[in-house]
């Protein structure tokens, strides 16, 4: 195992988080505390209680994934795609490096990007409500594992992406409107039966619905289903980079 | 003593068909610099890459310092340093940050003694803070060859590490490449200037077309290859050249006032002697003689020609 290579990876791309630092602290501030007035003060003053949590309590954990996940695929896609656009991969390529070394790397710097956003919000969040959180191991497993797969689905899209407007059109298009529909700000519960079973197909559902249930102890689908999704996530996306490392898809000529 | 680089029948095809490199075998002896010269589109650069890894080979096998590059890669890739043709680096990082990133990546401990003497040798540690995109093309060249160093490689490659570069950098490189070969660093390089070749290289390679006409050693292949002319200047032009002389093998200069006699600098006798006593008795008066040797760079045209006719 190349340690040094790996670490060098995992530095080189904090380096880049922390030479923002300011931007990436006060953009997710700012976001939710948007949030928390739009949704937590205007509309949730009209919802008194979700499942026996105050409304605005409830949207926290929904906040912190919608957030988390784009920040993980954004930061993993653009930590990959660049080094292609800019020419520097010649240097990973040619490396004594091995590609699950590589993604190590850059999918370890993302999800800690991730993750270090995530905490944030939830720091903010105290600051509008309060919050008990029911199972603290449980949530940050949870919070990890999201951070981990959606930086390795990030990993994918960077490699994937010929332009710039493809790195932004598998977040824009897809991920976020999984997130939004996925029960980030209202129980599935809430929904007519016809779209509740719709919402079944949606795979940020299940990520959503355990991490509640670490926050609250209230779930939409049962903690197991949402352990196993994630699993089962994070696995294909493993699958996908050891294929595309193995047959150089999009990276090796 | 095995060769530290060692490729055999290495065949390269793109997805589209295109042939790159045509069963290349190439031996590298420790501590040579090699160059390798061929026109645009040559195969020059997939070579490197291919043994870089950044290519893979449709077929073929290639050893350095004895490794195989593909089952025995880690060991293979730690020996090679790969200057790059295009000037490729992260615009917003700064250069002694970069350089470390490249010794780490290559599995090195952080050796920041090495990496500051890395960047004194290259004239770029008052640099070493300034973000790369604050560089000149020049000095990021510089910091392309730092990065490719910074693992202490024993195998360097440098594809055309002085496209662009003012003259007084190149010679800065020239210097560079020779205190790596003071070093026993293996150096290849391609390169479209003859004359850097002339100048730096032991061996020369020559590329055309995905295969390799030749690789010969660069003073034996002048001797073989070079042709030396002998120009006899006159006072007066003449129409024709003199019926004393129509033995001699000669072509009259442009104005008529030059003799050109070309001879083989190999050959027992060159016939030089003779050819200026049948000049005095031929009556002709001598303004000046001048000799000049054919370079790398007529030897190369005359190669490439050869296999394209």
């Amino acid at each position: 195992m190349n340690w040094a290579a790996i670490r060098a990876i995992y530095i080189f791309e904090m380096s880049r988080f922390f030479r923002t630092f300011l931007q990436s602290l006060i953009s997710p501030v700012i976001s939710t505390s948007l949030y928390f007035v739009v949704f937590g003060a205007a509309i949730g003053s009209r919802i008194d209680e979700v499942n026996g949590v105050s409304y605005a309590a409830f949207i926290v954990p929904g906040l912190i994934m919608l957030t988390v996940m784009t920040q993980a695929i954004s930061n993993a896609s653009f930590g990959i795609y660049f080094p292609k656009f800019i020419g520097t991969i010649y240097e990973l390529l040619s490396a004594p490096i091995s590609f699950f070394e590589i993604v190590l790397g850059y999918v370890g710097a993302a999800a800690t990007k991730a993750w270090f956003i995530g905490i944030i919000i939830l720091i903010t969040s105290f600051f509008f409500v309060r919050i008990d959180i029911q199972h603290p191991i449980a949530m940050f497993a949870f919070l990890i594992l999201t951070c981990i797969s959606f930086a390795l689905f990030g990993f994918i899209i960077g490699i994937w992406a010929k332009n710039f407007e493809q790195l932004q059109l598998v977040p824009l298009l897809i991920v976020t409107p999984l997130v939004f529909l996925g029960g980030s700000f209202y129980s599935i519960t809430m929904l007519p039966p016809f779209w509740q079973a719709v919402s079944m197909f949606n795979p940020v559902v299940y990520l959503i619905s355990g991490f509640r249930w670490a926050f609250f102890g209230i779930e939409d689908v049962p903690v197991m289903t949402s352990l196993f999704s994630i699993g089962l996530f994070s696995g294909l996306c493993l699958f996908a980079v050891y294929w595309i490392f193995k047959t150089g898809w999009r990276i090796r000529q | 003593m095995a060769p530290i680089l060692d490729i055999k029948n290495l065949r390269k095809s793109y997805a589209g068909g295109f042939e790159a490199l045509k069963g290349v075998s190439l031996q590298i002896e420790q501590g040579e610099i090699i160059a390798l010269l061929g026109p645009n589109g040559a195969g020059k650069t997939t070579l490197i890459s291919t043994v870089c890894g950044i290519t893979s080979a449709t077929s073929g096998q290639i050893k350095v310092g004895g490794h195989d590059i593909n089952t025995d890669f880690r060991a293979a890739r730690r020996m090679i340093g790969l200057v790059p043709q295009e000037v490729a680096l992260e615009p917003f990082e700064t250069v002694i940050n970069t350089v470390k990133f490249s010794q780490g990546l290559f599995g090195k401990k952080r050796d920041i003694g090495a990496i500051e003497k890395i960047l004194k040798q290259l004239s770029l540690f008052d640099k070493r803070n300034n973000q790369l995109k604050e560089l000149s093309g020049g000095m990021k060249r510089r910091v392309l060859i730092a990065k490719a160093l910074a693992h202490e490689p024993r195998v360097l490659f440098l594809d055309e590490p002085t496209a662009g570069v003012d003259v007084e950098l190149r010679k800065d490189m020239w210097d560079i490449v020779a205190d790596l070969k003071a070093d026993g660093v293996t150096i290849i390089l391609t390169t479209h200037y003859i004359e850097e070749a002339e100048a730096i290289a032991d061996r020369v390679g020559i590329i055309a077309n995905g295969e390799l006409l030749l690789v010969e050693d660069k003073t034996k292949l002048m001797a073989q290859m070079g042709k030396k002319q002998l120009e006899v200047q006159l006072t007066a032009p003449l129409s024709a050249i003199p019926d004393g002389l129509v033995s001699y093998d000669l072509t009259l200069g442009p104005s008529g006032d030059a003799l050109i006699y070309t001879y083989d600098t190999n050959a027992e006798r060159t016939g030089i002697t003779q050819l200026l006593n049948d000049v005095a008795k031929a009556g002709l008066s001598l303004r000046d003689v001048v000799t000049r040797q054919s370079s790398l760079e007529d030897i190369f045209v005359t190669l490439v020609k050869e296999d394209a006719a």
